[in-house]
């Protein structure tokens, strides 16, 4: 609403395209079981399907009922099943239960399972062991891409982040470059491509080699640029509290694959009711980007006007009021639907916000992002946990606090110790995983092994254990954060004034506290055409960066098309709604319009419950 | 039988690759009216499977003989991970009969579709035979293409671990478990993890698929196993268990605390209940229990005690003082508990008596591990009347934040004094407009401003 929109910024390709391949191509694995079936499909997987299909579609395709995968025995008196599942073991495993179950009862069926987006031999691997290979046909549904908004597109794969950067898994690896490669074939070729972050390369080569493998036409690239960026590059910014509307909605009432589910206490009447957010709803359009504090004005800015435009009515003649109601009315009915709604949401997240002192909470995160007040940080965290007050909260704060100060890990003892008389002792599990990550860090004393290497040293057995401390000091990490705060210039001075009104940098979707370090990377690469005079930076990031150019035989690298300027951000491991405020920002500073690809959508909260391991 | 279903799987996939390229393609063309000058052989989603199959077959060859050709546009190879030493030199002659080979596949894929589907074992045998010769390089990029492979040639130890290597090189989570997979039943448990141990990419795959199929049982996983115990005397055999356990010297004593306070929480259970139930306790009548203590946290445990078992002697499991010692609760720990506890039961004495200290003269002094603004902060939150909470706004150290405190939380006193003892008249007149004209608040600030000697 403030900003100025620079008028040479280019138009977004389309990107309903990629919804409509997927239902083509679902469309197609259903009919690979001809007849009358029953579709199990698993419960992450049903929002994304609803973005692109609805019921009606695979009841056309002979889809009898429709059933959530949900890990217990099946009621389904259909002779064909079709399960519909993300390459699980567990849920793989479930299924050789169901046709195992069928078989010791003498009961005849077809069965498919159809992996989306990609099986895997572990999988295949558990059907062969289990005696079912033969018995199950499997197919892959390549649905790499779910577009939730003109210029975000999600892998829904929220595992990644696990899987990859705490077990080390690179399963998803191939399937990010494939994701990659159809947005190529579809809206490249690509002519430049950065990138930071060990996952990012793989990402990168497997994509290149996945264009060498196919064919290649030559078209009109639509995407020029492409950004690559591991989430561990950055872990400072998805643990900061949000507070740009959009993020602050996520924060607060989890936005789900573009849906939002309001409370009674929003909608003001006696049920929930679904929303779904994108730039479709004008309203929401118009907020989304907004620092929170900037809302309540805009909204009342918007109900008034909302109000003059039916007070026309009252002068009106028959004729005049017919036309109104023709043509205006709906749209204003329309429009009040959704400002009572954005107007509700607010209210409701203010009196949330109130009750947990926000104010403070967000005034020890600004002083961990500046360093300033540190002692006063840690007595605040630990009253915090003391007070048994949120665990996710408290997790997310000692992270902060271990990722900004080095000196944490003297502490990491006493305030793991708090934690687990708070919230249960069977976080150690939690800490653990969090210690792997590098969220927490731990002093390490000569002697003791890090749990990764005692794992691995009883899988062995123990002596060889010591041999492990160098294979894994790599495993160690440092955070830099201050350094690179001061090198990036990521945390402005806090004595000046920040008008978030108009806000001057993407500091602005953290109330002008911190520059994302993510955006700021993008930023800079962008503006130096790579990675040129960012030496130190890199270092500190561990290095993996990469800036490469297609080959030079190409005619079309030399053109300045739109294409140039469109460039596609793809964020491995997840990324905020608050990242994509700031890029939205940057595109409208710079002229250019970023394209957001993600494994999924993530906030604080997921973060750190995708590291909790403390139920069964 | 295994590999017979690759093969099927593999031509779909190929065809479903290609498919959705084409359709891509399709869709565009018509906006774009693009001509197009190769092979367009456009194809529908529900169109005939035969046709399209023997399409996608050309596009297999076609995509084998283009592989390896220099594009033009084509993008440079990163240097993604440190290379590992490798040894193809056993490979050299089975590349001279690469272009032989990739006919003889094609032709068999062919042969295949000719039959319908229905495989015969003399094909299969041809396969193995033909398979044999691809190099763990070759090997890994079928497996990443979802085209048939072999694995069973690579027998001895050094063809294996190429194959691992080679397979992590090629950065594919997925093949390199289904390379660990194979190894897994065809290598000793000792030599597989001999080998690991200096592959640490490889290793960590093998530890989550291990983990993920249930056969991993290693320190953190197993004491992770007493949650799916449910009964509580057997979780706490469980955990008894757990403490022979070799963990690191953190990890044990989280382990052992688990243990004590389940058994103590079995017997503070099992006493309440009962008490309880018999009702005899006046603090069970008047604050029912709504859960069991079982499994609860330390601090949720010492607030229970706090709370039902103020008081007690040292000696008993369930009295606060016990609890303290036994977990190493820290003083604020304990003070935060404490007095949430006692606040919540409106005990305002025990809560004055949480922060009395006596020196050596006798004389009484309030101290506090945590600064006593927090303390009035969690007083309000459980409802302390404003007689108790300007006792504490009082003891606030800070001028300013005791005044804002006591505006916050309406102790005119409070500001008062503080106003007249910091001489300030100006805030004082300020103030008397604030109260009401016939509160006891706003004769206390006429009286004070019309006492000439204070000013």
């Amino acid at each position: 609403m403030a900003h100025s929109v620079r008028r040479d910024a280019p138009e977004l390709p389309d990107f309903s395209l990629l919804k409509r391949l997927a239902r083509d191509q679902l469309i197609y694995l259903l009919e690979q079981l001809p007849g009358r079936k029953d579709l199990f499909i698993e419960a992450d997987l049903m929002s994304p399907l609803d973005r692109i299909a609805n019921v009606t579609t695979l009841k056309q395709h002979d889809v009898d009922k429709l059933y959530k995968v949900e890990h217990k025995p099946i009621v389904s008196t259909s002779d064909q099943l079709c399960f519909l599942i993300r390459p699980r073991i567990k849920t793989v495993k479930w299924i050789c239960d169901v046709v195992n179950a069928d078989k010791a009862f003498g009961r005849f069926r077809r069965y498919k399972i159809i992996f989306s987006p990609q099986k895997f031999y572990a999988c295949e691997n558990l059907l062969e062991e289990q005696g079912i290979f033969g018995d199950v046909t499997t197919d892959e549904w390549s649905f790499y891409l779910l577009p939730l908004d003109d210029d975000i597109i999600s892998l829904e794969l929220p595992e990644f982040f696990r899987d990859y950067f705490l077990e080390g898994d690179q399963r998803w690896v191939r399937t990010a470059g494939s994701a990659l490669h159809l947005l190529h074939s579809v809206y490249g070729p690509f002519s430049k491509v950065y990138g930071i972050g060990r996952c990012s390369k793989m990402a990168y080569e497997s994509w290149r080699e996945q264009v060498e493998e196919g064919e290649q036409r030559a078209r009109q690239a639509e995407i020029g640029n492409v950004f690559l960026i591991d989430r561990d590059v950055d872990l400072v910014t998805p643990l900061c509290s949000q507070v740009v509307y959009e993020g602050l909605v996520d924060d607060i009432f989890r936005i789900k694959c573009g849906c939002v589910e309001f409370c009674p206490d929003v909608t003001s009447s006696d049920k929930s009711i679904k929303v779904m957010l994108n730039s479709q709803d004008k309203v929401f359009n118009e907020i989304r980007n907004e620092h929170f504090s900037q809302v309540f004005g805009f909204l009342s800015q918007k109900a008034r006007n909302l109000q003059t435009a039916y007070d026309k009515r009252s002068g009106m003649d028959i004729k005049q009021m017919k036309t109104f109601v023709s043509e205006e009315l709906k749209g204003l009915k329309q429009e009040h639907r959704l400002l009572s709604l954005h107007i509700g949401a607010s209210e409701s997240m203010m009196k949330k916000k109130t009750k947990q002192d926000f104010q403070e909470l967000l005034k020890t995160e600004h002083s961990l992002l500046e360093g300033f007040e540190i002692r006063e940080c840690i007595s605040y965290i630990e009253e915090h946990i003391n007070r048994q007050v949120s665990m996710v909260e408290s997790m997310r704060l000692l992270c902060l606090l271990s990722l900004t100060e080095n000196a944490f890990s003297l502490i990491y003892s006493s305030m793991s110790y708090f934690l687990s008389q708070s919230y249960g002792i069977e976080h150690l599990l939690t800490f653990s995983n969090l210690k792997q990550l590098g969220l927490l860090v731990e002093q390490q004393p000569g002697e003791t092994l890090t749990v990764m290497e005692s794992r691995v040293g009883k899988l062995v057995n123990d002596k060889t254990a010591g041999k492990l401390t160098d294979a894994f000091s790599s495993l160690a990490k440092k955070s830099n954060f201050r350094a690179l705060g001061r090198r990036l210039n990521l945390v402005p001075k806090s004595d000046e004034e920040y008008d978030l009104r108009v806000p001057r940098d993407m500091a602005y979707i953290f109330s002008g506290a911190y520059i994302p370090l993510s955006c700021k990377l993008i930023e800079q690469v962008l503006e130096r055409d790579g990675w040129t005079g960012l030496e130190e930076v890199t270092r500190m990031l561990n290095g993996h960066e990469f800036a490469v150019t297609a080959g030079s035989n190409g005619s079309d690298a030399r053109v300045k098309t739109d294409s140039q300027r469109i460039i596609l951000v793809m964020f491995l491991g997840g990324c905020t709604f608050s990242e994509i405020s700031a890029l939205r920002f940057l595109g409208r500073e710079k002229g250019l319009k970023f394209i957001v690809v993600t494994t999924a959508i993530t906030n604080s909260a997921r973060l750190l419950e995708s590291m909790l391991d403390n139920h069964a | 039988m295994w590999r017979e279903h690759k093969h099927v799987f593999s031509i779909s996939n190929v065809f479903k690759l290609k498919e959705s390229k084409r359709a891509v393609n399709s869709i565009r063309s018509l906006v774009e009216e693009e001509d197009e000058e190769d092979d367009v052989e456009k194809v529908s989603w529900s169109g005939e499977p035969v046709g399209s199959i023997s399409w996608s077959v050309k596009e297999t060859e076609s995509s084998i003989r283009s592989t390896g050709e220099v594009r033009d546009q084509s993008f440079p190879k990163i240097h993604t991970a440190p290379s590992l030493p490798k040894n193809s030199s056993g490979y050299s002659l089975s590349s001279l009969f690469k272009e032989h080979s990739e006919k003889l596949l094609t032709s068999l894929i062919l042969y295949l579709l000719d039959c319908r589907w229905s495989v015969h074992d003399d094909v299969i045998l041809l396969w193995q035979d033909y398979v044999s010769d691809w190099t763990p390089e070759e090997t890994v990029k079928r497996m990443q293409q979802g085209k048939v492979y072999s694995l069973e040639k690579f027998r001895s130890l050094q063809d294996k671990l190429l194959l691992l290597d080679e397979a992590v090189n090629a950065h594919d989570g997925n093949v390199i478990t289904a390379v660990l997979i194979y190894l897994k039943k065809s290598l000793s448990k000792e030599i597989l993890f001999r080998e690991l141990i200096t592959r640490e990419i490889a290793l960590r795959h093998y530890i989550h698929y291990l983990k993920e199929i249930g056969e991993q049982k290693l320190l953190l996983m197993q004491y992770r196993d007493h949650l799916n115990v449910r009964d509580e005397n057997k979780r706490r055999d469980f955990l008894k268990n757990c403490l022979s356990f070799p963990f690191s010297p953190d990890d044990a004593t989280h382990v052992q605390d688990h243990y004590t306070l389940l058994e103590r929480q079995i017997i503070i259970e099992a006493n309440d209940k009962q008490v309880e139930s018999s009702g005899q306790a006046d603090i069970f009548k008047k604050y029912p229990r709504k859960a069991s203590i079982l499994n609860m946290p330390i601090i949720t445990t010492l607030y229970y005690s706090c709370f039902y078992h103020y008081g007690e002697s040292d000696g008993t499991f369930s009295s606060p003082a016990n609890i303290r010692k036994t977990f190493r609760i820290s003083d604020k720990q304990f003070l935060l508990t404490c007095l949430g506890a006692r606040a919540k039961l409106k005990a305002w004495f025990d809560v004055d008596a949480l922060f009395t200290t006596k020196n050596w003269l006798g004389y009484t002094k309030k101290r506090s591990p945590i600064g006593f603004h927090r303390i009035v902060d969690i007083l309000q939150k459980n409802n302390a009347p404003v007689q108790v909470l300007q006792d504490y706004v009082n003891l606030v150290e800070d001028v300013e934040q005791k005044i804002s405190l006591a505006q916050k939380y309406k102790c005119h006193d409070v500001i008062i004094n503080t106003y007249r003892d910091l001489k300030d008249r100006q805030q004082l007149i300020v103030y008397r407009g604030k109260v009401e004209r016939s509160s006891s608040e706003y004769r206390k600030i006429e009286e004070i401003l019309s006492n000439s000697v204070r000013w």
